[in-house]
């Protein structure tokens, strides 16, 4: 790890102000990740701004159902919160089958939108990498890849977004409240990660000092009815090989309303817009699901060692449309 | 780039200045002497550095020491009543749950705060009814919950009969 | 045999309080004076020379003591370990080999200046792949630690071309990393005597011969300290190149020094398991009976260093057939060297072979258990010895019996619960019981307590337990009256924990010296203790009788497991493991033992897989992240059980090594049961659900 200075924030402005001024600073949350990083030679600041204690770190129901996450609220917390369980089951489910009990103690909502890649070539700093050193080329396109993305990829990276929270955000439509030099302004989630395209360096639409104060989440009035489906290598304590988030309102078997996001297919979370057009108003059974499903993945572009994440994606798709249109 | 800092350790204040680099687990461990949580990978993905910071279990190894002023921290050398084992320690050598040793203070204390989650009704992964009013530790909770506890081992088959015993108590 | 009163007793592990405490000292906790920090720069290439390192920027740094390179390192003396040599020349021979040191007054100054040191190389083309068609593959002339490297008996291609039924398949197992949980560490001092190292083996003794050799020394000049160790799993049985360097630091920097790899470092300067490439093929009546067995493997070694793998050794004494070849063929490649992992040879061998066994029962219609009890051989088929005794029909009844064999369908596919697939698999599991010389001494003072001095070493096997309840029985006296030491190289000399040959070799120099003891005591003294004590050495020799006999353990593992259908994702739900393993010294830390081996197994077939980048040569999943073992919810339900079993031959004790059979083949039960529950044969680990979805 390189030397660097280390402030505690007092409030949002200064932590702002400074980090604006300091172009190799960083914030630092729970550092789950950005320490791990650092101890990589990844991630190379001279200065850490320490907001974990700002007061942003509480959890408001709003009156018509909708929910605002403060940016340091603990994700351990935010998926024991009593509504998120009941009425967006599909955000508890998400951050619990993320990381391990430890880690989620330390992470904060902001900092789990903020996690990199966890491409390996990403975080082997001896091997080139066109997010860490733009132009330096992909060593994952011809190396490995299994766990890397099927969507939305560019010549120049195929990596993938490791958040749970972040694919049932995108399903629940959240947007992100961010605090900059400029004012706030406000953020879809669906909109906050970007594609890699040409500059892969750059992960979401974030400038340089801006600050995550809180997530929000609008009222859903089918969100009780949703879910988070992970397919991973080991029963737990691993990232996602697919997700899928949902949330399906289903009336006389039929499909009202849906969202649906995957995860572990691409540089975001992945909403699924294809398939949720081709499912309202259809009927919710195991042929139409597949049948959106199909329309969804039909722009994959899978590589060799990750074609099978276009089946388990599609068939993980189904199954969980499937178990919630049964649930009463 | 060196900082002073004061955290509360199994009780006792301690104060030392230490490089801003400087973990909460390295900080223990070299700076003082307190060398029950371990090292086994240091980039949070084994659980052997799992300590309590303010009573919540976490991985000290992505804790900068600096960031955590004022923290009470235990770890495994706090968890014992003097003479007395805690329960935990007690039915871990009963249940010979472990081998080698080197994961076991990681798992003890994980399991304490674990304990904890579940007294403040936590669900977990595989909790089917998220909306229960309490959780049942069963077998397949306590593998979930300590699925962040790595034991290369593997006393996972003795580990989740010692954490159930205490559970009964 | 040893009368048992304390053997076979089921008593908590004596180090348990510490363990558990965290009062337990491990090596890079051992606390030393003055001591500095040592960290490295690893080589990003895998083959070339080094033609230029500029140092000065680590060298300028606050807190930097000294940085080391092949340009100013001490020169090593001894030159018959070239894995040894480290920083010795300008030479790389793999990637990840350790190019730099700097020793620094802290951790975090040492890793920094580490990174700061500029190396440029001249970079070769590197060979790193294995493959069955490598156009150097030689026949190395053992394999470990001293067996044949070929075997032949009758004409087995010819009787395989005659035989009504058979089945050629090849099996591959990928690079595996023993990974215990400890990273390898070493702490050294120097003093006008020569040198002290704190250091986590699994033997003090061989380690310290190593380093006096390296440096010129008379053993007894070198002590090495190892009361506790993190476990090894056979990566910490060899002196590994760390070792080397950090004694080597510590002379040059003139003061203590310590080092512990870091977890990415673990997986290029430790070893690992080969890769192997088997190709299996059996041939057989209508009825089952074997007409044909061979066996043949390809694997590898580094450039720098043989290291054979006896990978179908297993296959020499499992089954019975008059037409026999085991072959061992390697590649030298541009890589690090592999090492022994817990039970090597027999790990991946058996996995080939019982699911080659398997194979053949679904192509004969004859039940996997029935047909290895209809191959039953009566006495070793390769050497003719008989075996000093075989419980392997015993584990495969009483465990099919337990597990419910009978009621099962044979046919694939057939069992379907909601959305999981279900099938049950069966194969055998078998590990050699040997021992090797050492030696012992026992004390007793006048108030009749005892004290046994042996090297001997505690990775987490339970020897601090097991070895004194051994003792206690040699004695004949209660275990309380006993007091072990081990784990430190001025005890007396004794093999590593390796080869599940460690309780069987110090057991055995244990019961010399306590029978050499009781025999000066009761000659001697008339039976009373002087007043400053008495003391007898003892020795374990060599074993005559595994001259007459075929010694070995052997089990019958029953795996059950579910299959999600629209995923992929497997589940083991029930795994079950019946062994015959002679006397089980402690009934406790014996059962975590194949537990734990059983467990091991169980990762090794749907998890671990080190994946190399041919490009670079270098692996790319350096991490517990991605170099995934077990975790506790990958554990469902999992049941040992030991047959009754009297083995006079093995050594006194009657007690045979359990440190390793449990591994052997529990990944092939696993893929049998895949096979059985899917219809999908995958003879490739890891069995993942890529390889069974859609």
């Amino acid at each position: 790890m390189n030397p660097f200075r280390y402030e505690r924030a007092t409030d949002p402005h200064s932590a702002i102000t400074t980090l604006t001024a300091s172009p190799h600073g960083a914030y630092l949350g729970g550092g789950t990740n950005l320490v791990d990083l650092m101890k990589l030679g990844v991630a190379t600041p001279d200065l850490l701004v320490d907001v974990a204690r700002l007061p942003y770190d509480r959890i408001v129901v709003r009156p018509d159902g909708g929910v605002n996450i403060g940016a340091a609220v603990k994700n351990s917390d935010l998926a024991a919160h009593r509504t998120i369980r009941t009425h967006y089951p599909v955000l508890s489910q998400a951050l619990l089958s993320g990381a391990s009990g430890q880690l989620r103690n330390l992470a904060s909502t902001g900092g789990n939108l903020l996690q990199r890649t966890r491409c390996l070539y990403f975080q082997d700093v001896t091997k080139p990498c066109n997010k860490r050193e733009p132009g330096s080329g992909c060593s994952a396109r011809e190396g490995y890849h299994r766990n890397l993305a099927i969507l939305g990829a560019s010549e120049a990276c195929i990596a993938t977004h490791p958040s749970d929270m972040a694919v049932a955000l995108a399903a629940l439509d959240a947007t992100v409240h961010v605090q900059g030099t400029g004012g706030e302004r406000v953020i879809p989630l669906v909109d906050f990660h970007r594609l890699p395209g040409d500059a892969p360096q750059r992960d979401t639409v974030l400038q340089h000092g801006d600050l995550i104060t809180s997530v929000e989440i609008p009222a859903c009035p089918f969100g009780a009815r949703s879910a988070y489906r992970k397919v991973r290598d080991r029963a737990s304590y691993a990232f996602a090989l697919v997700s899928v988030a949902a949330a399906l309102d289903v009336m006389d078997g039929s499909v009202r309303d849906i969202r649906l996001a995957l995860g572990g297919v691409a540089h975001k979370p992945w909403r699924a817009t294809r398939a949720e057009a081709a499912l309202r108003g259809a009927p919710a059974t195991a042929e139409s699901f597949g049948r959106a499903a199909d329309e969804e993945l039909a722009h994959a572009q899978p590589l060799a060692q990750n074609a099978f994440k276009v089946t388990l994606a599609r068939n993980v798709i189904v199954r969980t449309l499937l178990d919630l249109a049964e649930v009463r | 780039m060196d900082v002073e800092i004061t955290f509360s350790v199994n009780g006792a204040a301690r104060r030392l200045s230490v490089d801003t680099r400087t973990t909460l687990l390295d900080a223990l461990r070299e700076r003082l002497g307190i060398t029950g949580p371990k090292k086994g990978c240091d980039h949070g993905q084994c659980g052997a550095c799992t300590i309590l910071i303010d009573g919540r279990r976490a991985n000290s190894c992505l804790a900068l020491a600096v960031a955590h002023q004022g923290a009470e921290l235990t770890t495994i050398e706090g968890l014992a009543d003097g003479e007395h084992l805690h329960p935990l320690q007690a039915a871990f050598i009963t249940h010979d749950a472990f081998q080698c040793g080197y994961c076991t203070p990681g798992q003890i204390c994980s399991a304490a705060g674990m304990l904890r989650e579940v007294e403040q009704g936590w669900p977990s992964h595989v909790t089917a009814d998220l909306t229960a009013p309490a959780i049942v530790l069963d077998d397949d909770e306590i593998r979930e919950r300590m699925s962040g506890n790595l034991c290369r081992c593997a006393a996972y088959a003795n580990i989740v009969p010692a954490i159930a015993e205490v559970v009964r108590r | 045999m040893l009368a048992a009163r304390s053997i076979g007793a089921s008593i908590d592990r004596v180090d348990g309080p510490l363990k558990v405490t965290g009062a337990a000292r491990y090596t890079f906790e051992q606390p030393v004076e003055n001591v500095a920090y040592l960290a490295v720069l690893q080589s990003t290439i895998a083959k070339g020379r080094i033609t230029a390192i500029d140092a000065a920027a680590a060298r300028a740094m606050p807190g930097v003591v000294e940085v080391l390179t092949h340009e100013n390192a001490v020169r090593i003396a001894s030159d018959d370990d070239e894995a040894l040599r480290v920083l010795q020349t300008d030479a790389v021979a793999y990637c990840g080999q350790v190019v730099a040191a700097v020793v620094a007054e802290t951790p975090e100054v040492a890793v920094e200046a580490a990174a700061r040191i500029a190396v440029r190389y001249d970079e070769q083309p590197h060979d790193v792949v294995l493959r069955a068609d490598h156009p150097s593959l030689y026949k190395p002339p053992k394999v470990n630690p001293n067996f044949e490297t070929d075997t032949h008996q009758g004409d087995v291609d010819r009787a395989l071309a005659d035989a009504p039924v058979s089945i050629d398949h090849t099996y591959v197992t990928p690079h595996y990393h023993n990974n215990p949980l400890e990273m390898h560490a070493t702490i050294a001092t120097w003093s006008d005597d020569g040198v002290t190292l704190y250091d986590t083996n699994q033997g003090p003794h061989g380690i310290r011969d190593d380093v006096a050799k390296a440096f010129g020394l008379q053993p007894e000049r070198v002590r090495i300290i190892s009361p506790y160790v993190g476990g090894g799993f056979g990566s910490k049985a060899f002196t590994h190149p760390h070792v080397i360097l950090t004694v080597m630091a510590a002379k040059l920097a003139g003061r203590p020094v310590k080092y512990q790899l870091s977890r990415r470092q673990m997986f290029a300067l430790v070893g690992y398991r080969t890769p192997t490439i088997q190709r299996v093929q059996l041939g057989a009546q209508n009825d089952g009976t074997l007409t044909a067995i061979a066996h043949d493997v390809i694997e590898q070694t580094s450039t720098i260093e043989e290291f054979a793998e006896q990978t179908a050794v297993a296959t020499r004494m499992m089954y019975a057939a008059p037409n026999r070849r085991t072959t061992h063929r390697l590649a030298r490649l541009d890589l690090p060297s592999p090492t022994i992992f817990r039970a090597p040879g027999e790990c991946p061998g058996m996995f080939a072979l019982e699911c080659a066994i398997d194979e053949l029962a679904n192509e004969l219609g004859i039940d996997p258990v029935e047909l290895r009890m209809r191959n039953e051989p009566a006495v070793d088929p390769e050497t003719k010895h008989p075996f000093s005794s075989r419980g392997l029909v015993a584990c495969l009844r009483d465990g099919a019996q337990r597990f419910g064999w009978d009621e099962r369908d044979p046919r694939p596919r057939e069992r379907l619960d909601g959305r999981w697939l279900i099938g049950t698999g069966v194969a055998a599991s078998t590990y050699p019981t040997r021992r090797r010389p050492s030696q012992a001494l026992i004390r007793v003072d006048r108030d009749g307590h005892y004290a046994a001095l042996i090297g001997a070493s505690d990775i987490g096997t339970g020897t601090w337990t097991a070895l004194r309840q051994i003792a206690a029985d040699a004695l004949e006296v209660p275990f309380e009256r006993v007091e072990l030491q081990i784990g430190d190289s001025a005890l007396p000399k004794a093999p590593s924990a390796g080869g599940s040959m460690g309780l069987a070799s110090w057991g055995t120099a244990i019961c010399d010296a306590a029978d050499k003891l009781r025999a000066r005591l009761r000659d001697d003294f008339g039976g009373v203790v002087p007043a400053d004590g008495l003391e007898a050495y003892g020795e374990a020799g060599e074993n005559h009788f595994a001259k007459q006999y075929s010694m070995h353990a052997f089990g019958a593992q029953f795996a059950e497991v579910r299959v999600d259908v629209d995923t992929g994702e497997v589940r083991v739900p029930r795994l079950l493991g019946v062994f015959a393993v002679g006397r089980v010294v402690n009934a406790k830390t014996g059962r975590s033992q194949l537990l734990g081996g059983m467990t091991m197994g169980l990762s090794m077939a749907l998890h671990e897989e080190s994946i190399l980048d041919a490009r670079f040569g270098d692996y790319t999943n350096r991490d517990f992240a991605e170099y995934h073992i077990a975790v506790n919810a990958d554990v469902g339900r999992i049941d040992v059980e030991w047959i009754d079993e009297q083995d006079p031959y093995v050594n006194p004790m009657g007690a045979k090594g359990i440190g390793e059979v449990g591994i052997v083949g529990t990944a092939a039960a696993i893929a049998n049961a895949v096979y059985h529950a899917t219809g999908i044969r995958i003879r490739e680990l890891p069995v993942r659900l890529d390889k069974l979805i859609g």
